[in-house]
């Protein structure tokens, strides 16, 4: 027997099963990232000093790597728009780019690492610090996780496109759909509160 | 008997190694995890032989384990904080949970809501896998220097910070786990939203299956916090962060090398966060298997079981903001002490509606006392008194008492020992016929059940006891060198020569296990208890897919005994 909803919606419930996991699956991730910024919350509040992000981090570099990630997030759209038109060179057009911008991403922030590291600030310098490497870290991780499932998509795995491209551009839309979480983690959570304030 | 059509055409590896079956993977679920609960019991004897008998050589068996851990025969302490720190993970991450979910989950739930398999089978497999891995990399820290971790299975700092490198081993393990959690987790759930055959409302679900929905969405959303605080304990012992460690620590006249501004109680808060809802995750779905077994043996409906369910909801809500009550004599102040104090109380209310709620199912009905029923029934008792013991320890004042002492193993025990590893034991006593074709032995089971019921409480009534006079719960004499201690000091032996009889009467579930495998009686029907859910409308074992014609639901759950109907059960497969 198959499984059903896979591609189709179950009518009572308004999902098809991927949709559905993916988004527990974020549910789950922001739990995830919600410990660290409460931990970052809590290690601020109870610090009698507190290093500014501008004087030991490197704004125009984020501020560089954030255009690069909602340029990806576009692109990843595009990608998803093109299976929709059918249209495969054009899907493979969009979704190189957005793999180029990911990689990108992660050269800019080793090169962010690496800056740090010259002037001898590590994760055990301070708090500030460890937080900084900690939760850029595990960001950058969930960077490559996509950027894993997005080459699967854009290489091996686009062979779905002629098969079967409904199912495909469900797949597209699904690991869209974490792009973006990851994106916006950086956009709206990550940047705004380690660089800013 | 039916008769689905099995795939030959899968190479061995592909059907039985690394499957995507639910219920193979269950079935490498419940292996494993009993072979780990065995495990962890196991280093339970050992530790209760040092306390009972302290500093006295374990005869036979104790030179095996070199002169590292136990030389003479002679625990050291080390090797006795290590046993601690294991038997706790080992029973709760890598027994009780995979048990629980991994295996009855695994392989009930699609059964039970007439679906052909998971919604995402190959997660299910890497689910597994992960699991394996973690559980592998745990019993390796016994190898490392310095031996496994040895902080306790909460890990607190800044112990664990400083502790060898075991606990980096533990560390990566639970990462495993945790992810392992989080695929089975969200697998659970699309299943069960997505999955449900035709006329599988949601009041037609049974108990079993709330219960399993409920501990997935504990499992999503509680475990991740200790991903994120495990990967920071890991970044204060690898990078020597201080995310938990203070200014100017000294260990053994050394200076550490950190610059301090942590706080070890951010550990205890994201530790409990999950730990808490965690507990929940031990005994929901064990109520649901004793819901299952209680409504099948006593051929009526359970009663109010609509309340059950609303009552298991609000469990899961609560569970998620009562943590700190692992944490008040953190100094953490009496507002928040407060709060806790009231959820605390909160949530023991929907537990006591869902067992009075069987145990008024229990009124009036023609009960049969196969061995399945004998355990679910001891569980309802013995989960009454480990709930009851609880409500103290939630409590501010006297949990300054019983804090750390043997009251609290003696409480959660009771809790997770004779509540929800009966439930596993009555559980595989009940479906057994369902994946073998074949019934367990009655008679090995009394042998079974009557010594297990006597030494549980044998074992965990004296602690409570112990407990109350003040014996901390960390002693690696038991409490011998306390004056504090003395009066109750015989008890530790009562309770280690229980356990070791304990362990003895175990032997015969093993022999049923293997002998019913085998030699057992065979099933003449598909459905041997005359029971009335979707699992026992499938083939015997059920094959690849489950349901050889499409389901179709037609009512409740538990429609025993309806007037007017031709038998006394009524399944929700037949019109």
């Amino acid at each position: 027997m198959e499984i059903p909803y896979i591609v189709e919606e179950r009518p009572d419930t308004g999902f098809n099963n991927a949709t559905l996991g993916i988004w527990l699956f974020l549910a789950s991730e922001i739990m995830l990232f919600g410990a660290l910024f409460s931990s970052y919350i809590l290690l601020r509040t109870s610090a009698s000093q507190w290093p500014s992000g501008a004087s030991d981090l490197n704004i125009p570099l984020a501020t560089l790597n954030t255009f690069i990630l909602v340029f990806s997030s576009i692109a990843v759209v595009f990608a998803w728009a093109s299976t929709k038109e059918g249209n495969l060179a054009k899907f493979k057009k969009w979704m190189g780019i957005a793999l180029l911008c990911g990689l990108g991403f992660l050269v800019v922030k080793s090169i962010e690492y690496k800056l740090e590291f010259i002037h001898h600030r590590f994760p055990s310098t301070n708090t500030f610090l460890a937080l900084y490497f900690t939760m850029t870290g595990i960001h950058a991780m969930h960077i490559m996780g996509g950027l894993i499932v997005n080459s699967y998509l854009w290489g091996p795995g686009c062979k779905m496109f002629k098969e079967d491209l409904s199912h495909f551009s469900h797949r597209v839309e699904i690991a869209g759909i974490y792009w973006h979480f990851v994106d916006l983690l950086w956009l709206i959570f990550l940047f705004p509160v380690l660089y800013l304030l | 008997m039916l008769h689905a059509h099995d795939h030959h055409d899968l190479p061995f590896w592909r059907r039985y190694i690394f499957s995507t079956d639910h219920k193979i993977i269950g079935l490498q679920y419940g292996i494993t995890a009993w072979i780990f609960l065995l495990l962890g019991f196991c280093m339970m004897l050992l530790m209760r032989w040092q306390l009972a008998y302290p500093g006295q050589p374990l005869p036979g068996i104790g030179s095996w384990f070199g002169e590292d851990h136990m030389p003479g025969g002679v625990m050291l302490p080390e090797f006795y904080n290590q046993l601690g720190a294991m038997h706790g993970t080992i029973m709760v991450f890598l027994g009780i949970v995979p048990l629980v979910v991994g295996a009855f989950g695994n392989y009930i739930v699609p059964l039970q809501i007439g679906a052909p398999d998971m919604a995402f089978p190959k997660l299910n497999m890497a689910s597994y896998w992960s699991y394996f891995t973690g559980g592998v990399v745990m019993l390796a820290s016994f190898f490392l220097p310095g031996g496994s971790a040895s902080s306790g299975w909460t890990s607190y700092p800044p112990l664990s910070v400083i502790a060898p490198i075991g606990q980096t081993a533990w560390i990566i393990g639970m990462v495993f786990l945790i992810t392992s959690s989080l695929l089975g987790a969200v697998n659970f759930i699309v299943t069960i939203f997505q999955l449900r055959a035709s006329g599988m409302t949601w009041m037609r679900l049974p108990f079993f299956v709330w219960a399993q929905l409920v501990t997935a969405f504990l499992l999503l959303l509680a475990f991740p916090p200790l991903e994120a605080a495990a990967v920071m304990q890991l970044m204060d012992r690898v990078f020597h962060t201080s995310f938990f460690m203070p200014a100017g620590l000294i260990v053994s006249g050394q200076h550490m090398p950190y610059t301090g501004g942590g706080s070890v109680l951010l550990w205890q808060h994201l530790f409990w966060f999950l730990a808490h809802p965690e507990v929940y995750v031990l005994i929901l779905p064990a109520m649901g298997i004793v819901t299952e077994i209680i409504a099948n043996n006593i051929r009526k409906p359970i009663w109010g079981l609509k309340s059950m369910v609303y009552s298991i909801i609000v469990l899961g809500f609560l569970s998620f903001i009562v943590w700190a009550h692992h944490m008040y004599l953190t100094n953490m102040g009496t507002a928040i002490s407060s709060f806790f104090q009231i959820t605390t109380m909160m949530i023991s209310i929907p537990s006591v509606i869902i067992l009075t709620c069987l145990f008024i199912s229990l009124w009036g009905g023609s009960i049969r006392f196969n061995v399945p029923m004998l355990f679910a029934l001891a569980f309802l008792p013995m989960f009454g008194i480990g709930g009851l013991t609880g409500l103290p320890l939630g409590l501010a004042s006297p949990d300054i008492h019983l804090h750390d002492t043997y009251y609290v193993i003696g409480h959660f025990h009771y809790v997770v020992a004779p509540g929800t590893i009966f439930a596993l034991f009555a559980g595989v006593y009940y479906w057994f016929p369902k994946i073998t074709g074949r019934k367990m032995n009655e008679f090995l089971g009394h042998l079974h059940f009557w010594p297990s019921l006597v030494c549980m409480n044998l074992i965990f009534f004296p602690m409570l006891i112990q407990g109350l006079a003040g014996v901390s719960r960390r002693l690696y004499d038991g409490g011998a060198s306390y004056a504090h201690a003395q009066p109750v000091l015989y008890l530790n032996q009562v309770m280690s020569i229980a356990a070791f009889i304990m362990a003895a009467a175990q032997i015969f579930f093993i022999v049923n296990l293997f002998w019913s495998m085998f030699k057992g009686k065979r099933v003449t029907s598909d459905n041997p208890w005359d029971a009335t859910t979707l699992e026992w409308a499938t083939p015997t074992p059920p094959g690849h897919g489950n349901f050889v014609h499409p389901v179709e639901v037609y009512r409740g759950p538990y429609e025993y005994s309806v007037p007017g109907a031709p038998k006394d059960f009524s399944p929700q497969f037949e019109k």
